[in-house]
């Protein structure tokens, strides 16, 4: 049972909270102008580090607000949070 | 039911020094490196092979799953593959000469609403029609299957019926991992236990050989079979796959009289149990939401199964949990695998089977070999592309496995 | 042996006085409050309680703990409980065991006790009770900390029964859980517990008193003062009853008052064991030896010692004729490396291989071990947790060293914690005491003996449960392993119920001395939650029956429930499925549901639909990004139906969006999609268009929705609104109005999902049954009839109109459901708009919703049926499998407007086989031959939606 710290309500169990996967995955400027290859990648891959990871976390029981966080993945340490819009 | 197990044969396999090349290298001893490695030799006669294990064989998922086996998946690709990894279930135990305690106690997939009764329905007709044994069962057939199953009306969510695959069972996870590995070492192939790749060697876009903590290691061809990992180690050449690894839970009771003659999976209420051959249940849980390589989960997750397994199966509520333990899946968009070649001559993967692995072991280690050997793809798992992402011909089998991807 | 004699005149915390009487094996016992249920068989002697599960020898108990490997049995009453170690099983009134065979057996019926969950929160969380638990937990407390205490015991104090008293100990000032055992330590300090609080009083048990509960503590600091269980050593017949861990002949003496046996050898490779003989003997006991491979047999022991074996080992214990041969009678005693053998009476055979401190919690927590060569045992050796390990659990052996080390692992924890520790120590050691003494070896070493060498390795047991021997273990290194995770599997050893407790370290080292390796090396496999066994009840908690899931039900619930409605659930929801009268099943009551809403007029409950609403200056172009179609240019007043797709272009959701004012709209969604079309909406918002200036709530529980259905539905809504407008020409189609209906505010949508003429009225939640049953009042006249979800089913279906989930799932394009005409062309993006043109998307055969007509009108098909080209049949059959399908059944139903069966398929290249054959394959073998049509069968001129 992880231990997030969302940025606006502080630290809650991981049960108030909506996992969202890799974070800074931006949505094409111009998805007509990709490839169907290039459009796949967008779509279905992301990033599966084995440490550190930026991910999403969306504090659904809470205040609704999505946010980021840097955690290890073999150690589930949450290393950082940090909003929408900061710096990685 | 319960019984003593057989006991494993008194060799197993050499502990080999790794030679300085090999005709294929495969990367991961688990259930399906060891069966590519088994059936690269035996239908090929490509024996100058090496597995490498940075662990100890078969210590990954191999090791920790909940051993159902089954064929009975939606789609045509699907059904194809796995049905041809049960039937080669059904001779396994003779074919590697090792008592894999294949049982066909034959799978329940119980269905809870309106909605589960169709799609089970449809599952059912598709399964018949891609000549996999598939039959319907309303609530009073699932209680002369399994006789403890609550079928009350009166519970949260009562049990409208099931699928019910007779041929489906469980094995003895081990037993079936050390056949193929025992199996394997007998016909030539070396298992390389504690040695991890840390490098992949790519030339004019083919792969040469690997770098591992026991030294570099030549090879003609490269087949990644590494679960969980696979991202790790593509990564090394480059090469992004569709995975995402997560913890999946499962956990153990003590040994108890027999009391559970089948095997029952719930998607509704994400439970998936069996009584094993000496007497313990076997239990296994949903997939924790967050990406990592921990191979631990969340209590919750087990004691929200828990709340759903009591309310179908009430006789359990005095059993033990002696262990709870966590792996790693690799899971796809489309919760289908990955099998085939990369955009690296010599280069295969292999991964992306999420919670459906053990099933697939004797299928894919046939159809990867046959892949590996040929340079081509095997017809069954010709549809398991990778380039499946780009084209968006998927194969999407969310309602294929107790658990939500 | 009889039990005359073995209770002890003054020993032991149990109530003399107070006599408890049980049963085991058919056979009527005594004991006293205090006891365990061991403690009360070894009283009584018995001394046999087992079966092992492979081998069938007999198997007694070996400890006092919880590490029991062997005495564990089964309960019958009050309540049958499998496995269970007679250890821990605290004896009351009325209490039947049985022994076991190694398997147990669960009830054939319904466990009636209650089960539950509390969370806490604490500054420091001791687990352990013993001396070092209390000292840490005691300096925390007297510093200010909010401190909980747990310990698996009835009573703190520990296992050792060497109590310096514990008055020092405020039991007031922390939150002290016995009978509590933390099993599972997870991330970020979150360790879960399972507190026992009926089970020890038996029938007396208050009802309302949960058997068992869980805790979830979430912890600042935790301290791990959770001591170390003593090691057997393997030799010949080590199993049988009779053959004890050392120190626990001890505790049965010191808090039972029971001796194990009247003549006892003691073999010990450490100096813990002559205490064991020191106070034996003055207890009474007879020591008939004390063996130790060590040359000296240092220490000082008090009382008669019959013979003093330094430099020798057991090497065998057998029973005899004259007493059992499922009893120990007589141990066998030679030189270390071989010699005469001594053979020496003894109705106990009390063995030390030393102690492994018990670090489970500490590996769970991700904390890593070390071996240690002194001590002969892993030890903690750093921790990325928040946690300190003290006393026994790192190797300390003295009591007054555990003292000082658990004040010392609180000093640490509480400077962490920012808390300033006062200056305490217990009053045995005295304040100020520095630091604990090093972990210390016996005098002389501990000699590296785990199992004694011989011949023949088949009953040199390793693990007692499971029926391993060193023989076993042998067998497994030659067979090519080398991992003890392998000989692990191999062997089965540390697989059960005690996972190992004493079994692991003595395995690692067969092992390691066949395979020329140390333990360091080898490693140890890994530990797991839970610590003990945990009931699969007290992981459910309260969250069963109506508690597993809420059930969300509407305003007007009450009212179907009164008229007999039948429900299904749909997500959370309890929906009305449909009405039956005297007499009606399914399909009876859904045919006269469905004639009322062709012909007169029916309602239906729809309270159910998502409801969303969107504000904001950009709310237009945040719909037209999700939407696949326009929304920013619906005039307000008016309402449009909309398709939301994933990014992968398949259809996710559906349902009306309404303009309420220039910049506000409100959605409709799916019921079951209500939670996640918001999700999806916010995460867009949030993450990827901040720029937006649009808000979502969600108003699903705002407003209770009754939709009015037929071509009678204006004449009641006339009846019930006489403020509005209600002809075609003036509240057109596709148009909403705010008024007043039967007196109550509402919103009226005029909206279809039937192709009738139909208007959806609104009202606030808690007028929802007011307005339902003005409906019912005044449609009265028109034969109003209530219908349910399959009623809206089939009349949607005649019409063509998909149910997302149903007719599609989540591989379906809006394009495949014919719906190209609600996918804009003049859009430059809108979500999955990319993915329709990648190759598989755009092919021309993918599969199409189309109609079907069994060319039998009478025959209904099954939904999920697959159909197949004739053209694949051979003989006017099927061919041999696999079969190639062009697709399924979604929905089918029997259609009283069409007057015959139809059904909706997903048919591959639909569109272009409308008017052709197809075949269904039914269950009972028969290939029914169906027609292709378009999907709309029932007025397909939408002439009926005015009325």
């Amino acid at each position: 049972m992880l231990l997030i710290r969302c940025p606006w309500c502080g630290p809650r169990d991981e049960t108030e909270f909506h996992y969202g996967g890799a974070a800074h995955v931006a949505y094409p400027s111009d998805p007509a102008a990709l490839s169907d290859e290039e459009w796949g990648r967008y779509l279905f891959v992301r990033e599966n580090l084995k440490g550190p990871f930026a991910e999403r976390w969306c504090h659904t029981a809470g205040c609704r607000r999505w946010f980021n966080a840097v955690r290890d993945t073999l150690t589930n340490e949450i290393l950082r949070v940090y909003r929408i819009g900061e710096p990685a | 039911m319960t019984e003593d197990l057989p006991e494993h044969p008194d060799f197993l396999w050499r502990n080999p020094e790794p030679k300085r090349h090999y005709d294929v290298v495969i990367v991961g001893g688990g259930g399906h490196g060891l069966a590519t490695a088994y059936y690269l030799a035996r239908n090929h006669g490509i024996t100058n092979v090496a597995v490498l294990e940075r662990g100890w064989l078969a210590g990954g998922n191999m090791a920790r799953n909940t051993t159902i086996i089954r064929s009975n998946y939606l789609w045509e690709a699907s059904a194809g593959i796995y049905e041809h990894a049960l039937k080669l279930w059904e001779g396994l135990a003779e074919d590697l000469d090792y008592p894999i305690l294949f049982s066909q106690r034959g799978v329940l997939n119980l269905a809870h609403s309106q909605q589960d009764v169709r799609e089970g329905a449809r599952r059912v007709h598709a399964n018949r029609l891609s000549g996999v044994d598939a039959h319907w069962l309303d609530p009073g057939q699932v209680k002369e299957v399994c006789p403890i199953v609550n079928i009350s009306p009166d519970v949260r969510y009562p049990v409208l019926g099931a699928t019910y695959q007779p041929r489906a069972g469980i094995a003895k996870h081990d037993y079936v991992a050390w056949g193929f590995a025992r199996a394997a070492d007998a016909l030539g192939v070396d298992l390389i236990q504690h040695c991890e790749v840390t490098g992949i060697d790519v030339h004019d876009g083919r792969v040469t050989g690997l770098r591992t903590t026991r030294g570099p290691i030549g090879a003609g061809k490269v087949a990644l079979s590494a679960a969980g990992h696979s991202s790790v180690l593509a990564r090394m050449v480059g090469l992004d796959l569709p995975v995402q690894s997560h913890p999946l839970q499962a956990l153990v009771s003590e040994l108890l009289e027999p009391v559970h003659p089948t095997v029952v999976m719930s998607n509704a209420v994400h439970v998936y149990v069996s009584q094993a051959h000496k007497g313990e249940l076997v239990m296994g849980a949903g997939i924790d939401a967050y990406n990592s390589y921990s191979q631990r989960g969340a209590l919750r997750v087990i004691e929200r199964q828990m709340s759903a397994a009591l309310e179908l199966f009430p006789v359990f509520a005095r059993a033990h949990v002696l262990r709870t333990w966590g792996g790693i899946v690799d899971v796809t968009p489309d919760a289908s695998a990955i099998v085939g070649l990369t955009p690296i001559d010599g280069l295969y993967v292999n991964c992306g089977w999420g919670t459906g692995g053990f099933k697939a072991t004797p299928g894919v280690g046939w159809c990867y070999a046959h892949t590996v050997a040929h340079d081509e793809p095997h017809p069954l798992n010709a549809p398991f592309r990778l380039d499946r992402f780009s084209t968006g011909a998927l194969i999407d089998e969310h309602g294929a496995a107790a658990v939500a991807h | 042996m009889s039990g005359d004699g073995l209770r002890h005149a003054t020993e032991g915390r149990i109530d003399r006085g107070t006599v408890l009487r049980f049963r085991f094996d058919g056979t009527a016992y005594s004991g006293h409050p205090g006891d365990t249920l061991a403690s009360a068989l070894l009283a009584n002697g018995v001394r046999r309680i087992g079966t092992s599960v492979r081998l069938g020898r007999p198997r007694g108990v070996m400890s006092a703990g919880s590490e029991e490997p062997t005495g564990v049995v089964q309960l019958e009453a009050p309540f049958p409980d499998p496995m269970r170690p007679a250890t821990m099983v605290e004896l009351h009134d009325g209490l039947v065991a049985s022994s076991l065979s190694g398997r147990g057996r669960l009830a054939d019926r319904p466990d009636p006790a209650r089960y539950d969950a509390v969370h806490a929160h604490c500054d420091m969380l001791v687990v352990g009770a013993g001396p070092a638990g209390l000292a840490a937990a005691s300096l925390a407390v007297r510093s200010g900390a909010r401190v909980i205490l747990a310990d698996e015991r009835p009573e703190v104090g520990g296992a050792s029964p060497d109590t310096e008293g514990d008055d020092w100990f405020d039991r007031a000032g922390a939150r002290v859980l016995t009978r509590t055992t933390v099993f599972g330590y997870y991330d970020d300090n979150y360790l879960v517990a399972v507190e026992r609080r009926t089970d020890h009083l038996g029938a007396a048990a208050p009802g309302n008193l949960a058997r068992e509960r869980i805790w979830r503590i979430r912890a600042g600091q935790v301290v791990l003062a959770t001591g170390a269980h003593e090691r057997p050593i393997a030799f010949a017949g080590n199993d049988l009853p009779g053959v004890m861990l050392a120190d626990s002949a001890r505790t049965y003496l010191h808090r039972y008052g029971v001796l194990v046996g009247r003549r006892a050898v003691v073999f010990t490779i450490n100096d813990s064991g002559y205490r064991v003989v020191a106070d034996l003997a003055a207890a009474g006991v007879e020591i008939a030896a004390l063996v130790d491979p060590r040359e000296a047999t240092g220490g000082t022991v008090g009382g008669q010692v019959g013979g003093r074996y330094g430099g020798h080992v057991v090497v065998a214990a057998h029973g005899d004729d004259a007493h059992g041969h499922d009893v120990l009678s007589t141990v066998d005693i030679e030189p270390v490396g071989g010699g005469p053998t001594v053979r020496v009476d003894a109705d106990a055979l009390l063995v030390s291989g030393g102690w492994s401190p018990v670090l489970h919690l500490y590996s769970q927590s991700g904390g890593r071990l070390r071996y240690d060569e002194v001590v002969g045992a892993f030890l903690p050796d750093g921790c990325r947790q928040a946690v300190t390990v003290a006393g026994a659990a790192r190797g300390l052996t003295s009591t007054t060293a555990c003292l000082v080390d658990g004040v010392d692992a609180a000093r640490q924890a509480l400077t962490a914690l920012g808390i300033t520790p006062v200056d305490w120590s217990p009053p045995s050691v005295g304040a100020g005491a520095e630091g604990p003494p090093p972990a210390t070896a016996a005098p002389g070493g501990v000699p590296d003996l785990r199992f004694v060498p011989a011949e023949d390795y088949s009953t040199h047991f390793v693990d007692f449960q499971r029926d391993v021997t060193v023989a076993d273990v042998l067998r497994a290194t030659g067979a090519g392993l080398r991992s003890v995770e392998h000989v692990k599997r191999y062997t089965t050893a540390g697989t059960a119920h005690d996972q190992g407790k004493t079994s692991g370290l003595l395995t690692s080292a067969v092992v390691g001395q066949a395979l020329d390796a140390g333990i360091a090396e080898l490693g140890h496999t890994t530990f797991r939650p839970p610590y003990t066994p945990v009931s699969f009840a007290a992981l459910a908690g309260r969250d069963r029956g109506q508690l597993y899931d809420p059930v969300r039900v509407t305003a007007i619930h009450d009212w179907h429930v009164r008229h007999g409605a039948r429900f299904e659930d749909v997500g959370q929801w309890r929906r009305s499925w449909y009405y039956p009268a005297e007499g009606e099943g399914l399909a009876e009551a859904v045919r006269r549901e469905c004639v009322a809403a062709r012909t007169g007029v029916a309602f239906m409950d729809a309270s159910t639909l998502g409801k969303i609403e969107v504000q904001g200056p950009d709310a237009g172009r945040f719909l037209d990004r999700l939407y696949t179609n326009v929304m920013s240019t619906l005039a307000v007043g008016a309402i449009r139906y909309g398709v939301m797709c994933g990014l992968d272009g398949m259809v996710f959701d559906d349902g009306t969006v309404a303009r309420l004012a220039p910049d506000r709209f409100l959605l409709t969604t799916t019921t079951g999609n209500a939670g996640p079309v918001l999700d999806w909406m916010e995460e867009w918002l949030q993450t990827e268009w901040p720029d937006l200036a649009a808000w979502c709530t969600s108003v699903t529980d705002q407003w209770a929705t009754v939709a009015v259905v037929g071509p009678r539905s204006r004449d009641v809504l006339a009846r019930l609104a006489p403020g509005l407008a209600v002809d075609a020409a003036t509240f057109p189609f596709m148009t909403w109005r705010d008024t007043v209906v039967a007196g109550l505010p509402a919103r009226v949508c005029r909206i279809s999902f039937s192709g009738e003429l139909a208007y959806e009225v609104n009202v606030a939640w808690w007028h929802g049954l007011a307005l339902w049953e003005a409906v019912y009042e005044a449609g009265a006249p028109y034969g109003i009839t209530p219908y349910g979800t399959e009623t809206m089913h089939v009349l949607r279906a005649e019409k063509g109109y998909p149910i997302v989930g149903q007719d599609t799932d989540g591989t379906v394009t809006p394009q495949d459901l014919g719906m190209a005409w609600v996918v804009s062309k003049k859009k430059a993006d809108f979500i999955g708009k990319r993915s329709f043109a990648r190759s598989d998307t755009a092919r021309p055969d993918r599969k199409h919703l189309v109609g079907l007509l069994p060319e039998d009108p009478t025959l209904l098909l099954p939904e999920g049926v697959h159909v197949v080209d004739p053209a694949c049949l051979a003989g006017g059959r099927l061919p041999e499998p696999p079969v190639p399908m062009l697709g399924h059944v979604t929905s089918s139903y029997r259609s009283a407007a069409l007057d015959r069966t139809f059904a909706l398929a997903l048919v591959a290249g639909g569109r272009d086989r409308i008017g052709d054959r197809l075949y269904a394959p039914l269950d009972d073998g028969r290939l029914v031959p169906v027609t292709v049509a378009g999907p709309v069968l029932y007025d397909p001129e939408g002439a009926r939606r005015d009325g």
